[in-house]
């Protein structure tokens, strides 16, 4: 059996800076996969290169058995892979729904026709969209901002529509970028049952980047450290909290 | 679709008896009014699915509409009279008009299709004035073209074909042709901004990285929007060429496409009803404005109170009549307490 | 093929792109700061050829019938028209950013885009009012000379444009990278909230953007004008439209790119008038289109990437 995810040696450079330096990872399907790391250390630039926002320098990453270096999102996203921003990038404009019906286009089979023309397609279509949107806000616990246009939730439901929504492209693997940045204790915690709700009832894979460490170690079953765009450990929490390594990155090095 | 099958059929038997009326109790020059109006809606329609739901702006509509006018009208003369410069003025054939119609949306649609797809990575701006480059080489090559005309145009374009029982109309059928499209593009409007790809064009403009990354094809939905508008355009220009019986290519200069642009925006960028009020408005707004201008002698006074009238808009309410919003029974009633019905065509 | 009349093509074109580049400065600076594309600008232009004819009008040096040069106007004259053209276009500018631009400035890119438009609109009806719709002539102010070197002319209007706007942009990059003003102007067009930490005052700022930008359109009205020489209301439209392409072309927002953009524009344009008068109006957008397919930012411009 291969892994779900499967990245090699994925380098990507920014003019003369190398952002991400030969990372590789495997997430097995079921996976609650961390990935953490210092500021800067590179953890934003992974999930771009594996969603296909950028391209990468040199590597592969392979995707349920297939390649999908350097595919557009799109493309990427059919095959299964979802995720969120680290800066929150809902359609503010939308309403929730329309934001989580946005995301379920992706499953759609009507062509423009069947939408110009209202065929019984369509209508079969827009209830599809729509009743798997409530059922994911509802599992979200948005259900009742419903109506409510994105731009005027407030900023623990944009995270949480925004997980809503790459869920409704019914993915295999979500990543989910720093979804707790901002939240309180509390907030967190809910989030943290969610995020597991997703794997145990939702069956997604997770890949996690997270700044808050109780939140990963607690919640993550697999942790990949990285920085300065170098992969400097991984393995289970509790490898990771005393790994020397880890801890000089985050710590800085004591003064000899 | 059954559905929408009847309303459309009710919408074309409104239109006639709308004709019919117009035709019989209203003065021409009124009438005339009426049937610009209309066309504007078409166009402004059109336009606000590239610019208010998939928010590529295009400054290039008039180009389309250019395209739409010629290949309609050259059609269109080449059927009715088989050569061009000939023959008193007649009515063009039902079939021939519908296949003209055809024509110039599809060759409309065609080059809005060549322009969105090299465009398609340009942004903003850089987009509009790349838009507006199109239109104004459309309208070089055209005016180029001796076979159309050159700079003079065509001429003699057929009227449009008559229906059973008009006969004796004053001014002929132009209004129901053209508000048949009113109707159609508006229904189609509305039904692609209530589906599934309404909703991906929006996610286009909101955030088009995001979109992608749920799987929504930019490139491939910007190309339709630009399709889309073109079409009617193309249609638009067509209906135009039949109305006036002539075209030149100077009729589609930049100031028309900023002109569809204004329209758009008055009315509140991204609202279908809005397109449709800042339409009527912007191209009631100098004619209404002209008798003044006449009466006092002072020629460009109906486009200074007409700009100034634009900039007081703007100024105080810049998102535009409607903002994003719809004309709606809900909308309605909450401001009409007791109103019910739509006002339509 | 008449190798000299290309060359003379060419050489007009020189003089042609000179005043477009005059002309794109305003637009690029002003899209510099604000990111607006300011259609007024195009009408301060046909202002500043107006602001030239009336005083000279009202003082008799009116134009022979034939729109000939007027009669025996001392230098200090002329430049006084001109430096009072700029200061009076300054003055409009200044007044259109005031009255027009400022109360959008938070209201997103469409609102002031159509507010442009509509403030265009009103100086060129507002114009026909005022000055009637009928073209004037324009004093040339200078007799009309050509020096023939090998076979191509060169008129002294020609050598003029271009010696005036090649001095007026050089003042301008001199002034932009070289005073602190300049800096402040620069620190604006990259941000607003930061130049104002920096304790830059960014609405003086801005205004003197709209006035610097519309004195050199001043001029390149009234160099226009002398060349054509006669002048509408309307004047504007054509040479916004190119002019604004230039900038584009050049990469807005960049001074040097205007210039560039002016030039490569104007050089072009007369080249293919050597073939066909029709298809040389097409080149400007063609050559603008193809440049944005490869450098979506224009041959100077950079463009900001989106962060993640």
């Amino acid at each position: 059996m291969s892994a779900l995810l499967q990245a090699e040696q994925l380098t990507m450079r920014f003019g003369g800076l190398t952002a991400v330096k030969e990372f590789s990872c495997a997430i097995e399907s079921g996976e609650l996969f961390g990935l953490i790391g210092p500021n800067g250390a590179g953890k934003t630039t992974v999930f771009n290169l594996l969603t296909g926002v950028y391209r990468p320098s040199s590597g592969t990453v392979t995707f349920a058995q297939s390649d999908i270096t350097g595919q557009p999102p799109p493309v990427i996203a059919a095959r299964g892979m979802s995720r969120t921003f680290q800066n929150i990038r809902l359609f503010d404009e939308l309403s929730a729904l329309e934001n989580v019906m946005a995301g379920a286009h992706l499953r759609g089979h009507i062509n423009l026709f069947d939408a110009l023309l209202r065929t019984g397609r369509n209508a079969r279509e827009e209830k599809r969209q729509r009743d798997w949107a409530y059922k994911l806000l509802a599992f979200m616990g948005l259900e009742e901002r419903a109506g409510l246009a994105a731009k005027h939730l407030p900023y623990g439901d944009r995270r949480k529509l925004e997980i809503a929504r790459a869920l409704a492209t019914e993915p295999k693997l979500i990543c989910l970028d720093e979804p707790a940045a901002g939240m309180n204790p509390s907030e967190k915690q809910g989030l943290a049952q969610l995020i597991r709700r997703i794997r145990d009832q939702l069956h997604v894979t997770v890949l996690l980047i997270e700044h808050d460490m109780q939140l990963v170690m607690g919640l993550c079953e697999r942790i990949q450290v990285l920085d300065h765009g170098e992969t400097i450990a991984c393995g289970k929490p509790r490898e990771i909290q005393s790994d020397a390594r880890v801890i000089e990155a985050y710590l800085g090095v004591a003064d000899a | 679709m059954a559905r929408n099958f009847l309303v459309m059929l009710g919408l074309l038997a409104g239109c006639y008896g709308f004709n019919f009326v117009l035709a019989e109790f209203i003065e021409v020059v009124y009438v005339d009014y009426i049937n610009l109006c209309g066309l504007a809606i078409i166009l402004a329609v059109g336009l606000n699915v590239i610019n208010g739901l998939a928010g590529q702006f295009s400054l290039g509509h008039a180009g389309f509409m250019s395209v739409g006018a010629f290949a309609g009208a050259y059609a269109s003369i080449m059927l009715t009279y088989g050569v061009i410069e000939s023959g008193p003025l007649s009515f063009a054939s039902m079939g021939s008009f519908l296949l003209c119609l055809a024509l110039s949306g599809l060759s409309a649609a065609a080059v809005g299709a060549l322009v969105g797809a090299p465009t398609l990575r340009l942004k903003g701006d850089y987009l509009a004035i790349a838009t507006l480059g199109f239109a104004e080489i459309t309208r070089i090559v055209l005016t180029a073209q001796d076979a159309i005309g050159g700079p003079t145009g065509l001429k003699r374009i057929p009227k449009m074909p008559l229906l059973p029982g008009a006969e004796k109309w004053d001014g002929g059928t132009s209004t129901f042709w053209i508000y048949a499209f009113v109707c159609l593009v508006i229904l189609l409007s509305l039904n692609l901004q209530r589906s599934t790809f309404g909703r991906a064009l929006i996610c286009v403009r909101e955030n088009e990285l995001a979109a992608e990354t749920m799987g929504v094809r930019a490139a491939r939905m910007k190309v339709m929007a630009f399709v889309y508008g073109a079409f009617f355009a193309g249609i638009a220009g067509c209906l135009y060429a039949h109305y006036q019986h002539s075209v030149r290519p100077d009729d589609f200069t930049t100031v028309r496409s900023i002109e569809v642009v204004v329209m758009l925006v008055l009315g509140g960028l991204g609202s279908l009803t809005g397109a449709v009020v800042g339409a009527v408005i912007v191209t009631l707004m100098p004619q209404f404005l002209r008798p003044l201008e006449e009466f006092l002698n002072l020629s460009g006074l109906s486009m200074v109170v007409y700009a100034a009238l634009l900039l007081l808009m703007m100024l105080f309410r810049p998102q535009g009549i409607f903002g994003q919003r719809e004309l709606s029974l809900k909308l309605l009633r909450r401001l009409v307490p007791g109103a019910g019905r739509e006002s339509g065509p | 093929m008449d190798f000299t009349q290309l060359l003379q093509n060419m050489t007009n074109g020189v003089a042609k792109g000179s005043c477009y580049a005059l002309v794109a400065v305003g637009y690029t600076m002003v899209y510099g700061v604000l990111q607006l594309i300011n259609f007024a600008h195009s009408d301060v232009y046909m202002l500043g050829a107006y602001f030239a004819y009336w005083p000279a009008k009202w003082m008799g040096y009116l134009p022979d019938e034939k729109g000939g040069r007027a009669q025996d106007v001392p230098l200090a004259l002329v430049g006084l028209f001109v430096v009072g053209s700029m200061v009076a276009c300054a003055a409009v500018g200044a007044l259109i950013e005031r009255a027009a631009y400022r109360p959008l400035r938070n209201s997103g890119r469409l609102a002031p885009l159509i507010t442009a438009i509509g403030v265009s609109l009103l100086l060129e009806y507002g114009g026909q009012m005022v000055f009637g719709t009928e073209p004037r002539l324009f004093p040339t102010f200078v007799e009309a000379q050509s020096y023939d070197v090998g076979g191509v002319k060169f008129a002294n209007t020609s050598i003029i444009i271009v010696v005036t706007a090649a001095v007026l942009m050089g003042a301008l990059t001199l002034f932009v990278n070289h005073t602190r003003q300049g800096r402040a102007l620069r620190a604006v067009s990259h941000s607003f909230n930061n130049a104002r930490l920096m304790g830059i005052n960014v609405n003086a700022t801005i205004t003197m953007t709209f006035m610097l930008g519309s004195s050199l359109a001043a001029v390149g009205g009234i160099l226009v004008a002398m060349d054509q020489p006669t002048i509408t209301p309307l004047m504007g439209l054509r040479m916004g439209l190119k002019a604004f392409v230039a900038a584009v072309l050049g990469g807005i927002g960049s001074i040097p790119g205007a210039a560039l953009g002016g030039l490569l524009l104007g050089v072009s344009e007369s080249v293919v008038a050597y073939w066909s008068t029709t298809y040389s109006e097409a080149v400007a957008f063609l050559i603008l289109i193809g440049v944005l397919l490869v450098r979506p930012a224009g041959i100077l411009g950079s463009a900001a990437r989106e962060k993640v």
